[in-house]
Parts: structure tokens; sequence; C-alpha cells
């Protein structure tokens, strides 16, 4: 039975893409990290479509497509502000605070 | 009219408002790659979008005259007076939002008339959302809503308030996603199905929650909180609302905080009502979204920013009636988010008549004197102030008074107390401007000359205050409505009371 090793594996991954989000400036990095977060899903959905059947498998391919789509709109969010600040890094990201 | 979704034609008929609204998006997409150049071609988008939010809201209304609904089978889409009245919910809020996004967008010089497609794409993942009977339905609808918001937060691209505001609501938006992602694949790895219907009736003929459920219901619950902008997971909502455009502000902070917590409902009353853990969870969310919320909100200076707290701190309150839950938390909260969709698109819309570029620079010394140069306009902020605060005579007040009878008929005493408590401290700062605008003169002579909505924002702010007013003296009508929505959210589910 693989299903525990898969388990681990995407519930590891998954937290490395957390881990990552949290701790990088970086904001393409960040969204690397948050596909990272999407594609440890899927891992999970696959390993568990094993022993409950396609349902699992179906929802891979919404979550691929969802993925890409989150990827046109970021990347061109993340160009829109390289414009504006020659800089990806959210600590340049400092015209919105409170006060 | 019961429909079976086996049946290609009741399929369908169940997601009629939805394909009318699809229909019309693809149309407006259609013309909008046409013509796309002048003032004219964004007024005639705007037009096109206020027709299709009209014939989607007939397509609801008549769904719902004919009592259509799925009943007894399995079916990844319900369709229950609960969806209908939420529907409403969101293409009222769209269309005020169209309102008064006319004389922003030409004022802005923003004159992309792509703009309402992406409006009209939003509130079709909303009603998604709402008739999401299904975690996978939810999960795409959300995303569906989200992306096209992501792209309106960061509409004016020139300014780059927006674009930072578009960057941090992408980001952490994402980062939600993956949240409810996992959660989901974890709950659909603990019951064996997506379906929210089966997922209730797994778990009510369980022994006990297994960890893998617990760990899924709790993602879900920190992506949900991430969407309706709870406490610790708010961080995001005041610099996005500051930043982006405000009528998008005023989208945002009504349709799609009502669209999650519609989402919320189903889900947590649907699939997870035999599950008391996230009981506790909900009433420590509400208890510290309320309290922060009114904090921070005191310590504002802009308006918009204030605004944009206060709308952390009436997701407080909703969280109160899904903590209260039932029949009378569901219908409380129904009430609420009308009332909540009125008042705030209201102060909003006041907002943009006198702003410039952006609005984030208005604070509420800057409407001294308002009453006396444009009484209307002040009067229209005033009922809007007195409501979100829950003054009695307006809707505001009612739909607190329902939430705190839910709460403290399901034995929710504290928090019906943290309710009033907190809604006092918000005097702190509604009042303040009710003030500005009355006792205070104007700064410099002629300084609200170019205070001005153009006829269109004139009849969206017409309609939020007579709304308000109505609603606060006579809210029988909408009371029958959100009862019979709280019962068919709850009929044939294993309903529970608080413990």
């Amino acid at each position: 039975m693989l299903l525990s090793p898969a388990l681990a594996i995407s519930a590891v991954l998954f937290t490395l893409g957390v881990a990552g989000v949290l701790l990088r400036r970086n904001a393409i990095v960040i969204f690397m990290c948050v596909e990272l977060m999407l594609n440890a899903v899927n891992l999970t959905f696959v390993a568990l479509a094993q022993s409950l059947g396609l349902g699992g498998q179906v929802f891979v391919f919404f979550v691929m497509a969802v993925a890409a789509a989150e990827a046109a709109v970021g990347l061109a969010i993340i160009l829109a502000v390289y414009r504006h600040k020659q800089s990806v890094s959210l600590q340049n990201m400092n015209l919105l605070k409170d006060g | 009219m019961n429909l079976n979704p086996a049946i290609p034609r009741d399929l369908l008929l169940s997601l009629l408002p939805e394909l009318v609204l699809t229909g019309w998006a693809l149309v407006l997409l259609l013309f909008v790659a046409w013509r796309h150049r002048t003032v004219w071609d964004l007024r005639i988008a705007g037009w096109l979008t206020l027709l299709a939010l009209v014939s989607t809201a007939v397509a609801i209304w008549w769904l719902w005259w004919n009592r259509a609904g799925v009943r007894g089978v399995v079916s990844m889409i319900a369709a229950d007076d609960f969806r209908w009245v939420a529907d409403w919910v969101f293409v009222g809020a769209a269309a005020l939002t169209v309102l008064i996004s006319f004389t922003y967008l030409e004022r802005e010089r923003l004159l992309a008339p792509e703009y309402h497609v992406l409006l009209l794409l939003g509130t079709l993942g909303m009603m998604l959302m709402a008739a999401g009977a299904d975690l996978i339905v939810i999960f795409l609808a959300l995303e569906l809503m989200s992306v096209a918001v992501y792209v309106l937060a960061g509409f004016d691209r020139r300014r780059a308030r927006s674009a930072e505001a578009a960057l941090k609501y992408f980001l952490l938006g994402a980062f939600a996603s993956g949240f409810l992602l996992y959660g989901i694949a974890l709950v659909y790895g603990a019951t064996g199905t997506t379906n929210l219907v089966l997922i209730g009736a797994r778990l009510s003929i369980a022994m006990r929650a297994s960890a893998m459920l617990l760990a899924g219901l709790a993602l879900l619950i920190v992506g949900f909180g991430f969407k309706i902008a709870a406490v610790p997971f708010h961080m995001w909502a005041p610099d996005v609302y500051d930043g982006a455009p405000t009528p998008v502000t005023a989208f945002m902070a009504t349709g799609v905080k009502a669209a999650a917590f519609a989402a919320l409902f189903r889900v947590m009353y649907q699939a997870f009502a035999a599950v008391p853990a996230w009981h506790d969870i909900m009433w420590w969310l509400a208890v510290i979204t309320m309290i922060g919320g009114n904090l921070f909100a005191l310590g504002q200076r802009s308006l918009k920013r204030m605004l944009a707290y206060s709308s952390v701190a009436h997701a407080g309150y909703l969280l109160v009636a899904v903590t209260a839950g039932g029949v009378a938390g569901t219908s409380a909260f129904l009430v609420y988010i009308v009332a909540y969709t009125l008042m705030s698109l209201g102060a909003f819309a006041v907002l943009i008549a006198k702003g410039r570029a952006g609005e984030s620079d208005v604070t509420i010394d800057d409407l001294s004197g308002l009453a006396a140069r444009r009484p209307w306009l002040a009067f229209a902020l005033a009922v809007c102030m007195l409501s979100l605060l829950g003054f009695p005579g307006t809707a505001g007040f009612i739909g607190k008074w329902y939430i705190l009878i839910a709460a403290t008929s399901a034995g929710q005493n504290t928090l019906a107390a943290i309710l009033v408590l907190t809604s006092v401290v918000s005097a702190g700062y509604y009042l303040p401007v009710i003030m500005a605008m009355y006792m205070k003169p104007e700064p410099i002579e002629a300084a609200h000359v170019d205070v001005c909505l153009d006829r269109w924002g004139r009849a969206a702010v017409a309609a939020v205050v007579v709304g308000l007013l109505l609603f606060g003296v006579w809210p029988n009508r909408l009371f029958d409505l959100a009862r019979a929505a709280g019962d068919s959210v709850h009929a044939g589910g294993t309903t529970t009371a608080a413990p």
C-alpha cells in the first residue's frame, strides 16, 4: 500500500510551499511556492484516487486549469507592479499601510 | 417544480440564471473586442451590463416563483431559496457597482470596457458559489470570482497603489486557495466524496471524526477565513481595499464577502453539521474579528481605510450568525448581508463623489461642512453611517437585532454581549463622520464645489437610502424571504444548534 508515503510526501511539499510563501520576499518566488502548494494537493488527490475512485483524478485536471489561469493573471499583475517599481520584492511594496 | 439533475433539460433549468449571465458576459466580451476606444463604448458596455444583470435577476425570480428545487436527489448544484436570495444580493451589489462606476471610470480615465466583463464574470463566480453543493463546484466558482476580482483590483494599473493592491490580493488570495484546496483534498480522503450532502450523511453515521477530517476542516476554515477577512487572516484586506479603485472596493467588500459567507454556510451546515469541533473555532474567530476590526478602525484617518476595517468588523458580526447556526442564524445572515451590502455600497458611493485619484487621501476632516453644501449627499452618508452603526430605524439595526436573537436563542450570550459592546465602540469612528458633515464649518471656501455624482450614481445612492430606511421600519417581507431561505438550507440535513 503506497497511500501513506504519497500522502506524507504531499504534506511535506505543501508545508514547504507554505514556508516559502511566508519566508521569501520575491513575488515570483512566492508565486512559485503557491504553485508548489497546489501541486502538492494534486499529488494528494491522485494518491487518494487509487482507493476512492476517479473523482480525485478529475479534480486534478480542474486544479491544473485553475492554476494556469492564476498564473496568467498573476504574472500580468507582477509585470504591472514591476513597471512602477523596477522591482518585484515585497520589501518595496510600501505604498499601502496603516496610518 | 422539482428538478432532476440527471435529466439534461432540468439540469439546464437549474442553472438558468448562470447560463443567462454567461451568455451576456460572452456577448459583452465580443462587443468589447469590437468597440473599446471611446467614452461611449464604455457607457454602452455599462448599459449592456445593467441589462444583463436585470435579465439574470428575472431568471432567478422565475425559478424562485415556480419554487424550483432539487429535492431528494444528490446533485452538484443546489437549487433552494437560500441560493435565490443570495443570488439577488450578488446581482444587486453588481448592479449598484455598475451604477457608481460610470462617473468613476470616466473621471479617472479608465476607458476600458473590459471592466464590465470582469464584473459580470465575478458575479457569475459568486452565484455559482452560492449554488455549489459539491466542493469541486465551490472551488471552481471561488476561483472564477477571485481571478476576475484580482484583475479588477489592479484595474487602474497606471497608479502604483492599484498595482500594489492587486499584487497583495493575488498572492494572499492564491495562498488561501491553496489552503482551501488542501482542506478539500483531506475531506475527500476522509469521506470518499466531495458532495456536501453525501459528506454530511457519511459523517452523521461515523462514530468519531478522524484526524484527517479534522485537519481538512481546519484548512477549509483557514481558506474561508482569508476570503471573508476574519481577523487573524485579515491583513490583506485594508491594503487591498485601500489601493483598489473605489467601485471595485465596494464590490469586494459586499459581493465577494457575501459569496464567501454563503458558501461557508452551505459547507458548514450541509456537510459538517455532525462535527461539533468547528463551532468553537468559529466562536473565537467571531470574537477576535469583532474586537480586532473595530479597534483597528478606530485608529484610521483615511475614510477608505476606515471603511475597509469596518468591513472586517462586519465580517465578525456575520460570523456570530454562522456560530449561532440553525434556521435563525442562516436567516439572520441573509437579512444582515442585504443591509450590509446596501449601507456599505452607499458609503463608498459618497466617497467616490468626494474623492479624486483613488480616494485614499480623503480623511474624515475633509468632509467638514458637506451638509451645508450638499445636503442630500450628506444625508445619504449619514443614513449609511447610522445603519453601519446599527441605529434603530435603519436596516443595520434590524440586521444586528436579528443576529442577536439568533445568538441568544442558540445559547451564545457571551457572543451577543461582545457584539453589542463592539457596536458601541464602532460609534467612535462612525459618528465623527456625521459630526464633521453637520457640525463643522467648511475648512476653506468652496471646499466641496467639485463634489458631484452623475445621475446614475445619484440613482444608486437614492436606492440605497430608500432600501435602508424601508427595511429599517418594515422588514417583514425580507424576514419572510430570509426565513424560507434558512429553512431550505437545513431541510433534510441534520440540523444542530450550536453547543
